[in-house]
């Protein structure tokens, strides 16, 4: 999927949704991550013009927290969750699986910006780990085995069907 | 005509993923399709807490319990229960120790031994209409608060309760209300701020009160409000807790629109008004500072406290800071009162706590108890006991700042000062059971692993020591370890401990310190070579045995084409080519590969 251009008046519009404040910074830019799937730079120039501060801070927000990334990210974010009880079901291992399956290490997309693999700690589903997120699709009960599996529903196709039995 | 049955769907986040939504959907269809569309309501409810066995259904006013309720099951829930009264045994849930399943909810263990305050309208509202909740009493420990009682009284309420917060730090909400009160603020601006922020691995109880019954954190915070003569409040939520969000919204505008949030609040000529952030993916924000510099729209990192956030806070103004558990509470002793509230519980830790049960335990899911259960109770009887009936190891309370409790400390009332006196920690409620398939050196490595990524790297203490546990630790995993890394872990650990700037680095060092006290024989098994849960993959070796059938399925699983041998022949293991993914320990339905 081609990467969108980025577009200012985009970018201001989201600035106008919050009402330009800072305090709303961090909200803006979890817009512009959904909007983009990443944080450009091009973004981050406009928000510092437009909500008046300096770049450095909305690059040090950019890079401080983890929904936050300056690459852009596939159209299907894989997230493996690795709280304490997924760890204990065997979270590590379905890591690797999805890892081995994609040909990527933790952190990457896909060449054709599909996928994109990442650890997050702790989803809050913790009565069914191991949990796996594809977007918002929450995947229970998740095993290696299951895992190519899994993949398959949202490779090539056209957008998977959401909320399919997963077990 | 009011309805004859209501059809409760739990919509949790876990219910959810497990299609509780088309499970819903189907029932109004088979409904609507027999004529009874005016006759049964179906309702979605917030969750449950018994998170394991959905998509949970109930039945109401009778009370019966069905899980794991599929939509191919609809057609035969309607006709034999619905239609010809007789409940679908087959769809009832048996818990583990008995021989029949149980139809009604009150009478199973995992329900019956719990406590609901906090989470006192669990599975009985739909958390979108504010109707239900105010049908169920909601909003009026608000009308009391506002009309009847002055802030001075409110406070001394909720000290005469004895209500500590719930997020982890145990401090006593009166006080902390009554400080910030007294604290100088040169145009009498103050901040309420609730804490959803629940980042702890293991922990969910925030989300699910949230999502479950988002108004009564909204009452429990305009009445702290009123106490506190704030205006202006925030509610910091994580971004992974999508449906938690969208839930708090729609209840903020239903709140507003009924004149119980805004201006001239029940006429009363108060104005409180409460806006969402949004958290964006960082663990240290859960702590006062970090959570306020957040807000502001700076970075999340703490600032050391020799002055605390109730006297300079958010905007450099007094600011009450309190978790989602901790505001659910407080509507509640408003109503009944401090004496009702401050009767249940221990000497110091009064009313009630929500645990989430997770790990190697049968039933998970989420609780309400009473403080002072016995960890053995609360794993035990609500939990069922140990999964696929395994052998009871370690429970893990707090978090990653907490630490194990072992097997001859089970009979510990939890509270908050006898958790901290065996080395761990209340925390937000997370329990994690483990049992002899959990390294405990690996869980010690993980929770370590988890600070190191999460520590903001501001204090030195916490960024370089953290990372120097971890080394030592994979070191010991690797099987590389020696006698002197167990001092070093220990000496590092309190140097930590002591130096850190924030609670994020000053706990940090108690799942290891706890895993040495308690399992000091694990730390030196993986030094002489051997791990004895079968985790850390160095030190362990996969083989297949002759209960091997051939069948031919760990073979296909193998990424790395380790395993060798023709269907329906016995099978081996290259042992030069396994990566030990255990992935044909995983796909063995014949206990035929062991781990060594």
């Amino acid at each position: 999927m081609a990467i969108k251009q980025v577009s200012e008046e985009k970018v201001r519009e989201i600035v106008r949704r919050w009402g330009g404040r800072e305090g709303f910074l961090v909200e803006m830019l979890q817009d512009v991550q959904t909007e983009y799937r990443y944080i450009p730079e091009a973004a981050i120039r406009t928000l510092s013009k437009e909500v008046g501060v300096p770049v450095g801070q909305i690059y040090h927000l950019a890079t401080f927290f983890k929904r936050f990334s300056l690459k852009p990210r596939g159209e299907y974010v894989i997230s493996v969750c690795t709280g304490t009880a997924c760890h204990v079901k065997g979270a590590p291992r379905v890591l690797d699986a999805c890892a081995r399956e994609l040909g990527i290490s933790v952190g990457e997309t896909t060449k054709d910006g599909t996928f994109t693999l990442e650890e997050v700690r702790c989803l809050g589903c913790c009565g069914l780990a191991a949990v796996v997120t594809v977007n918002d699709d929450i995947h229970g009960h998740v095993t290696t085995s299951k895992v190519p599996r899994l993949l398959k529903r949202y490779k090539g196709t056209e957008k998977a069907s959401h909320g399919e039995a997963d077990d | 005509m009011p309805y004859r049955l209501h059809l409760m769907v739990c919509a949790g986040t876990g219910c959810v993923s497990n299609h509780a939504l088309e499970l819903r959907d189907a029932l109004s269809a088979e409904l609507a399709k027999r004529g009874l569309g005016k006759e049964i309501e179906v309702v979605t409810t917030g969750c449950n807490g018994f998170c394991g066995v959905g998509p949970i259904l109930l039945v109401q006013p009778d009370g019966i319990f069905y899980q794991k309720v599929q939509v191919k099951d609809v057609p035969l829930l309607v006709e034999e229960h619905l239609v010809k009264g007789r409940p679908v045994k087959s769809l009832m849930f048996t818990p583990p120790e008995a021989k029949e399943p149980v139809p009604k909810m009150r009478d199973i263990p995992f329900f019956g031994k719990q406590m609901l305050v906090a989470l006192r309208n669990r599975g009985m509202i739909d958390p979108e209409k504010i109707e239900d909740y105010i049908a169920r009493g909601g909003y009026q420990a608000l009308a009391k608060a506002l009309t009847t009682m002055t802030p001075k009284q409110i406070i001394e309420e909720i000290k005469a309760s004895g209500l500590r917060g719930r997020g982890g730090g145990g401090f006593p909400t009166g006080i902390k209300w009554e400080t910030c009160v007294h604290a100088h603020s040169d145009d009498g601006v103050r901040y309420l701020v609730c804490n959803a922020d629940e980042g702890d691995p293991g922990a969910f109880m925030d989300r699910s009160i949230i999502e479950g019954d988002p108004h009564s954190v909204i009452e429990g915070m305009v009445i702290g409000a009123y106490a506190i003569g704030a205006h202006q409040g925030y509610i910091y939520v994580r971004h992974e807790y999508p449906l938690a969000l969208r839930r708090f919204t729609i209840a903020l505008d239903q709140a507003r629109e009924y004149g119980l949030l805004g201006k001239d609040i029940l006429g009363t000529g108060f104005d409180f008004d409460i806006e969402v952030h949004r958290g964006a993916g960082a663990f240290v924000c859960g702590e006062s500072t970090a959570l306020m510099a957040s807000i502001e729209g700076r970075v999340g990192e703490p600032r050391a406290k020799y002055i605390h956030t109730v006297e300079v806070g958010l905007y450099n103004k007094p600011t009450v800071l309190n978790n989602v558990e901790t505001f659910a509470n407080v509507p509640v002793i408003i109503e009944r009162g401090a004496k009702w509230f401050a009767a249940i519980g221990t000497e110091h830790s009064k009313g009630t706590k929500v645990f989430s049960l997770a790990g190697r335990v049968k039933n998970t899911g989420l609780v309400e108890v009473p403080m002072g259960l016995s960890l053995r109770e609360l794993i035990f009887d609500i939990g069922g006991g140990i999964a696929d009936d395994g052998e009871f190891k370690a429970v893990q309370t707090g978090g990653p700042s907490g630490g194990f409790i072992p097997e001859d400390l089970l009979d510990l009332p939890v509270d908050y000062e006898k958790l901290y006196e065996a080395g761990s920690m209340m925390g937000s409620g997370g329990v994690v059971v483990m049992d002899e398939t959990s390294c405990m050196v690996d869980v010690a490595r993980f929770f370590v692993d988890f600070l190191q990524s999460e520590s903001c790297g501001k204090c030195t203490p916490c960024r370089e020591g953290i990372k120097a546990l971890h080394g030592i630790l994979s070191r010991i995993c690797d099987g590389k370890g020696s006698e002197a890394d167990l001092a070093m872990l220990e000496e590092l650990c309190s140097v930590i401990a002591d130096t850190s700037l924030c609670a994020l680095g000053g706990s940090a060092p108690n799942p290891v310190l706890t895993s040495i006290r308690y399992f000091r024989s694990e730390y030196e098994a993986h030094i002489q070579g051997k791990c004895p849960a079968g985790v850390c993959r160095a030190l362990i070796t996969f083989r297949i045995n002759d209960k091997c059938t051939g069948c031919h399925l760990c073979f296909k699983a193998c990424p790395t084409s380790a395993v060798l041998g023709e269907p329906k022949q016995m099978h081996t293991i290259i042992q030069e080519k396994c990566i030990k993914c255990g992935a044909c320990y995983d796909v063995c339905k014949f206990d035929a590969v062991t781990k060594e």
